[in-house]
Formats: C-alpha cells, sequence, structure tokens
C-alpha cells in the first residue's frame, strides 16, 4: 500500500456525517462534529499536497454552484473541491442570466431542483437567501455568504488554519477587526470561535462596528491599540473601498492611520500573533503589504490552501448525511 | 519678565467660585499661585504690577470666531482678529473651518494654529469641518484633525440636513472622543429666511423662518446624539422653543453642551429697525421674550457657553438691501461689555458672567486656561466692569467694522490682557 493509499484509507476512516441536512450557518455546527470535520479536512490537506489529489467519495454526485454576486477565489474553491472528491460540477454565475430575465430566486430554485443535483453551493448577496433555498430543494445547500449574513465554509477554513497554527484555539483571544458591520466572515466566526472556546473581540470605527456587537459575547473596541493588546490572532476583514470615502470613513489614509495594520500596529498584540484575511485584500487600507506578506506572521496564503480542503470535508460530511 | 505679581486686584475665578481681593503670583507663563486676601504681599525680588483694584479674571475663551484667512483676508486676517481678541480680553478664540478653503483636512487646521502661533498673540485654536468641504455629504478627517489640534467639530452655519450623514459624523466621532457641533436649523423652513416669522418681518415684507425651525432640528439632533453617544454642543441656540427642548433632555440626563452668541443675548428683532443690514445676523434675531429666557438660561446653567460668534464682514457686503446683505457681526472686542450687561441690567452674579466665557468653554473644549489655579496657563484679563464704553465702530481693530453695538453705551472696559503671562494688550 503507498502512502497515497494509506492517507485515502484514512479518510475513509474519518468520513463524519454533518450535524444538519444544509450548512447554512456556523451554529449548524457543534464543539464534537467540527472537531471531526476538522480532522477529516486536516487529511484532505495532506491529499491535497500530493500530486494525485482524487478520491471518489463524491462519485456520481453533481455539485451545483450558484452565484448571484461575482466571486473568482470562493466559487473555484468549491470547485475545486467538488472536482478533487469525483463529484460531478456545475458552475453558474447568475447575476447576468436568468435574474437578469425576471426569474425569482425561488423559480431558480425548483428549476435547479428538478435536474436533480446532490449539493447546491450558494452565494447570495441577500441576508438569508441561501436558507429560503434550502427550503425549496430536495438537496443539500451550502451557503457560500449570504449578503451580510454568514460565510461558514469562511469560519471552518480560517479555524482550520488557527488549529494548525496553534494546536488548540481554546483560549486564544483574536481580535477581528475592520467593516464587522457588512462582513458575513465576522459574523460566521465570532459563533465558531467563540463555540470552540476562544475569546473574540471586535475592533473598528463605530460606524463600522456596532456598539451594540458586544450582545454577540464579544469585547467591542474602537481604539486598535487597547484592542489588539493581548491578542493571539488579528483577523483583519475587507473594507469595501466606497465605504471609506466619507459614509463610513473619511479616506483610506485616515482609516490606515487608526485603523489599518502594520507592523507598529501589531507589536501591540501578543508576541508570536498571527494575522488573517479573508481575501481579497485592499493592501495599504486595511492592512500593509509588509504585514500581508511575512509568512513569519501571516497565514493568508494558509487561508486559500485551507479553503479547499475545508471545504471538501464540508460537502464529504454533507453527502455522508445523505447517505 | 519671568516671575511677576499681579497685586491689589479683585479675583473672579468661576471654576472656584472665588470672587474677592488677591495677588496672582506668574512664573514662566503660568500661574504659580493664587492669593487670596487683601493686601497680600509678594515675595522679594519679584516685578509687581498694581491691578488698581480692578478686576482680573482668567482671559476669554471665544469658541466661535471667523477669520478671513486663508482665503478672504480683506475682511480679516489671523493678526487683526488676534489684535481685537487681545483688545478685547480674549485670550483663545476657536477659528471656524469655512474658510476657503474650509479646514476640513489636517494640513488646514495645522496651517491656521502655526499661523496664529507665529503672531505671538493670543492663543488660536481652530475647529475642523464635520462634512468634507462644509457640504453636509461625506464625513471629513476627524481622526486626522484631532491628531493635529482640531478643538472640535462643525459645519458652522451650514445645516448637515441628511439625518444619516449627522448620525455617522457623530458615531464615528466618539471613537475619538470628538465633539460635535451642530446649528440647529431646519434647513428647509429656514431656506432664504433672514428673519424670524412674526409681525416685524410681515410689516417689513422679509423671507422669515419660524422659530420653531430651531426647535424642530434640535430635536432631531438630540435624538442622533441620544442615539451615538456623541459629545455634542447646540451650537448657537437662540429661541425659548429650543432652550425647553434642550432642558428637557438635560432633565432625562443627556450631556449636551449649548452655546448662545452674544448678540442674542443683546438684541431683539425689533433692532432691525429700519432694514439697519448690521442686525442681519444668522440666527435671526429672535423676540423679546428669546431674549430674555436666553438670559435666563445663562442664569440657569442651561447655556455653558456665550461666544461674539464674530464674523467680519466688510461694508460692501453689508451696505445692501437686508435680505442680500451679508450675515453677522463682528464681536471680539465688545464681548466682555456686552455680556456684562446681564450683571448690569439682570442681576446676574460677576462669577455667573464669567463662566460661560472661561470655565465653560474650557471644560467643553479640555483647556487648560480658563481659570486662575496653580499650574494654569497665566492668561489673564484686567478689567474694570463698571467703567463706561461708548461703541465707535470707526475705532474697532478688526478689518471689518459691522458690529451692531456701534453708538450703543456699554459698561466694562479691558486694561490689560495677558498671554501666558506676557502682556499683550494695555489700555
Amino acid at each position: 500500500m503507498t502512502s497515497s493509499d494509506a492517507l485515502v484509507e484514512t479518510i475513509r476512516a474519518r468520513r463524519v456525517p454533518f450535524p444538519k441536512p444544509h450548512f447554512l450557518s456556523a451554529t449548524d455546527l457543534n464543539p464534537l462534529a467540527t472537531t471531526q470535520i476538522l480532522d477529516l479536512a486536516s487529511a484532505f490537506v495532506e491529499l491535497n499536497r500530493q500530486s494525485s489529489k482524487g478520491v471518489d467519495i463524491l462519485r456520481g454526485h453533481t455539485v451545483v454552484n450558484l452565484f448571484f454576486e461575482n466571486s473568482t477565489r470562493t466559487s473555484s474553491s468549491f470547485e475545486i473541491a467538488a472536482k478533487r472528491l469525483g463529484a460531478d460540477v456545475v458552475s453558474m454565475p447568475v447575476q447576468a442570466s436568468s435574474v437578469a430575465k425576471g426569474e425569482t430566486l425561488i423559480d431558480t430554485a425548483v428549476t435547479l431542483n428538478a435536474m436533480r443535483p446532490d449539493i447546491l453551493v450558494v452565494r447570495h448577496a441577500s441576508s438569508g437567501a441561501a436558507a429560503l433555498l434550502s427550503q425549496k430543494v430536495g438537496c443539500a445547500v451550502v451557503n457560500a455568504g449570504d449578503g451580510r449574513h454568514e460565510h461558514p465554509t469562511q469560519a471552518l477554513l480560517d479555524l482550520l488554519s488557527l488549529r494548525r497554527a496553534f494546536g488548540d484555539v481554546g483560549g486564544l483571544t483574536v481580535a477581528i477587526c475592520g467593516d464587522v458591520a457588512h462582513s458575513r466572515v465576522a459574523r460566521s466566526n465570532v459563533v465558531l470561535l467563540s463555540m470552540m472556546g476562544a475569546r473574540v473581540r471586535l475592533v473598528g470605527p463605530p460606524t463600522l462596528v456596532p456598539g451594540d456587537a458586544d450582545r454577540w459575547g464579544c469585547e467591542v473596541f474602537h481604539d486598535m491599540r487597547e484592542g489588539l493588546a493581548g491578542c493571539d490572532v488579528v483577523m483583519m476583514l475587507r473594507l469595501q473601498l466606497e465605504r471609506m470615502t466619507g459614509s463610513l470613513a473619511p479616506s483610506t489614509r485616515e482609516y490606515f492611520r487608526f485603523y489599518g495594520l502594520d507592523r507598529e500596529k501589531l507589536a501591540w498584540a501578543n508576541p508570536g500573533a498571527k494575522v488573517m484575511h479573508p481575501g481579497p485584500m485592499n493592501r495599504g487600507v486595511e492592512i500593509d503589504s509588509d504585514v500581508a506578506d511575512d509568512l513569519s506572521v501571516s497565514l493568508i496564503q494558509d487561508q486559500v490552501e485551507m479553503g479547499v480542503a475545508a471545504r471538501m470535508a464540508v460537502l464529504a460530511a454533507l453527502a455522508e448525511a445523505r447517505a | 519678565m519671568t516671575v511677576f505679581a499681579l497685586l491689589n486686584a479683585r479675583l473672579l475665578d468661576p471654576a472656584s467660585g472665588y470672587d474677592g481681593p488677591g495677588a496672582v503670583l506668574v512664573e514662566d507663563g503660568r500661574i504659580r499661585d493664587v492669593l487670596r486676601g487683601a493686601c497680600a504681599a509678594a515675595p522679594a525680588g519679584v516685578t509687581i504690577v498694581d491691578a488698581g483694584g480692578q478686576c482680573l479674571a482668567p482671559g476669554l475663551i471665544d469658541i466661535r470666531v471667523k477669520t478671513g484667512e486663508p482665503g478672504a483676508e480683506p475682511r480679516e486676517t489671523l493678526k487683526s482678529a488676534a489684535l481685537a481678541a487681545a483688545a478685547g480680553g480674549v485670550t483663545t478664540i476657536v477659528v471656524q473651518p469655512d474658510t476657503d478653503p474650509a479646514l476640513d483636512d489636517p494640513a488646514g487646521i495645522d496651517f491656521v494654529q502655526r499661523r496664529g502661533a507665529a503672531l505671538g498673540l493670543i492663543n488660536v485654536r481652530a475647529a475642523g469641518a464635520a462634512t468634507r468641504g462644509l457640504e453636509g455629504q461625506s464625513m471629513a478627517e476627524i481622526g486626522l484633525m484631532t491628531e493635529a489640534g482640531a478643538l472640535y467639530f462643525t459645519d458652522v452655519d451650514h445645516v448637515i440636513a441628511d439625518s444619516r450623514t449627522l448620525m455617522r459624523v457623530m458615531s464615528y466621532a466618539t471613537a475619538f472622543d470628538a465633539l460635535i457641533a451642530h446649528r440647529p436649523a431646519d434647513p428647509w423652513l429656514s431656506q432664504g429666511a433672514v428673519a424670524t416669522s412674526g409681525e416685524l418681518a410681515t410689516r417689513l415684507g422679509l423671507p422669515a423662518a419660524p422659530a420653531i425651525a430651531e426647535r424642530i432640528q434640535l430635536e432631531r439632533d438630540l435624538a442622533l446624539v441620544e442615539q451615538t453617544g456623541a459629545r455634542f454642543l447646540v451650537d448657537q441656540i437662540s429661541t425659548a422653543g429650543a432652550l425647553e427642548t434642550l432642558a428637557r433632555a438635560r432633565a432625562r440626563g443627556l450631556e449636551v453642551a449649548a452655546s448662545v452668541s452674544v448678540n442674542h443675548l443683546s438684541f431683539n428683532e425689533l433692532d432691525i429697525g429700519d432694514y439697519r443690514t448690521f442686525y442681519r445676523l444668522d440666527p435671526p434675531l429672535r423676540a423679546e421674550s428669546d431674549r430674555l429666557a436666553l438670559i435666563e438660561a445663562v442664569r440657569d446653567g442651561l447655556i455653558d457657553v456665550i461666544t461674539s460668534a464674530h464674523t467680519p464682514a466688510p461694508a460692501e457686503d453689508k451696505r445692501r438691501p437686508f435680505q442680500d446683505a451679508t450675515p453677522g457681526a463682528v464681536g471680539l472686542e465688545t464681548l466682555l461689555p456686552a455680556a456684562l450687561l446681564l450683571h448690569h441690567e439682570y442681576g446676574l452674579g460677576l462669577l455667573e458672567v464669567l463662566r460661560p466665557l472661561t470655565q465653560g468653554p474650557a471644560g467643553l473644549l479640555g483647556l487648560e486656561a480658563g481659570v486662575l489655579a496653580p499650574g494654569a496657563p497665566a492668561d489673564l484679563v484686567l478689567f474694570d466692569p463698571g467703567a463706561p464704553l461708548r461703541v465707535d465702530a470707526d475705532r474697532l481693530r478688526s478689518k471689518s467694522r459691522n458690529s451692531p453695538f456701534d453708538g450703543r453705551s456699554l459698561q466694562g472696559c479691558v486694561s490689560r490682557t495677558f498671554v501666558s503671562g506676557r502682556e499683550i494688550f494695555a489700555a
């Protein structure tokens, strides 16, 4: 038996059913299932680093990527994940086609459902869209980002990256910094990181970090120095540039001065603190290239790699739950 | 002159509530000691300045001063404004950001404060624009301007009509503990108005806005303060209705400050008389009942700050039909005697009059000045509160002479002004 065969055996042994029929929110997970799915994902990481990456867990399954919003990174990450599991993948960028013709989300769902896919990966600009779809189709639905609500596979891949960097996230202090108000990544991470025992802080200007966010069980800081003091992880969020021309922050230079992550601000965090970013980055706005590209502190490249493995684990677990 | 003593003075210190004989010992630009009681002898070797029994108070702090620098230097320069301030016993001014270009970035704040400091006269500070270009659309660089030394943020006479913009400005400012000032005036009711609705405006045929335009906007502004938790200054309150709104908010525990211009404590709409454009002010002059309510609000402490609302406008901008004339009045030199009217005519104590001119604005803006206490900057004014004064606009030091007090008889003459222990004015 080659090492590759052994790995495939490991993967088969670690197969675990997803706790819910759909993956719509980080709240669909529980600590045990999360650990098991991450264990499975770790095996996929090893597999993905081999020259022969295929495993036929999803052979014969059809995965449809239904993206109502532009996304190259997430869409291709899901597509690669499904293909490596042996599934047939159809990627449908919808924004220009049927929606323009006036078809409603439900119509699209019903039409697709009639084609009998097994897993539907959905991204939509409206919060709650993935949940609505899940009520109308017979297959498993994965939320790949719904408006400002959630992006649960991102939280899972972030957790996988952290677990590999720190061993255990329990007891870590994680600062999520920037445009929390509009971030689905932040919402999913708050849920999952808290569930796994990390302390979560939210840091940013009051226009981007709602003051009542402390009701999520997070500490809220509007001062970066206070917010980063004692942190093990600094997770920067992407800031839409149009929000920085005066509506929510005065200018990119002011934003960078007070909330952009550079060496000076990173030094306020704990020694050895790691930097994360869900991408794509606005260099020189929320993060300095000097920090983003320093592989001794930045997990940003890892996050992309972990994305494929984490999504393979999610797809496999959802299929397992329906087997 | 590193050490000198001002002896034989009547000390007036609103912060400590002391009104009585005493002396102030000044060393290296700061107050070294405040000696209370009569005939305090100065330590040996100290230069002695005899105050001659006059009143010695902290120098006045005027938080709403317009100059023409940069952009309209023929109206007023920082230097002419500083000279006028010195003559009026004003030792700190806060320059308004509605210059050309507007003070909406850190470079503008830095420019004004550096130019002001280079004069070596009074303390010249600046307020920053709350929105870029004072246009009420997008927020200005409040954080960077705070770092550059801006004391507060305001769009001056421009109303931020868009509630969402003002809410975001207020919310954002909390991260820097920055003070936002906003003038309450419903922009639609006030559009084009040059007077307050009423018999006079009707008779004169002037475009007018009802007094409730102020209260309506104030209700909105205070609701936004409640929502955001911002530090807030109600800029230039002028109507009895708005004072009631303010009092109710205070009673609910909302911490907001309020300012009034000395003009609105001194005049009412009848002063407009026969279209006298020196009484074209913004906000417009109100009814006598409003003026009396404002005086009571100063007495009750509902109003924290009295300003001169110094707004220089050259003769060519004032010698026009009333509704075409530029609004505003100069006031740095007449601020103290005009405010003393509240003492002479309405029975307020000298400390009650001085508090909103010294300790009030200093506390609001976090300034060290405004008190007679060891360690504070030796910014001082020596004045005779009872001395008669006939205002002659032609003798004002401002480059513009648009004073509504021209020809009026007031009481209160400044005899000496000190900034950081240096005498910058002597009558």
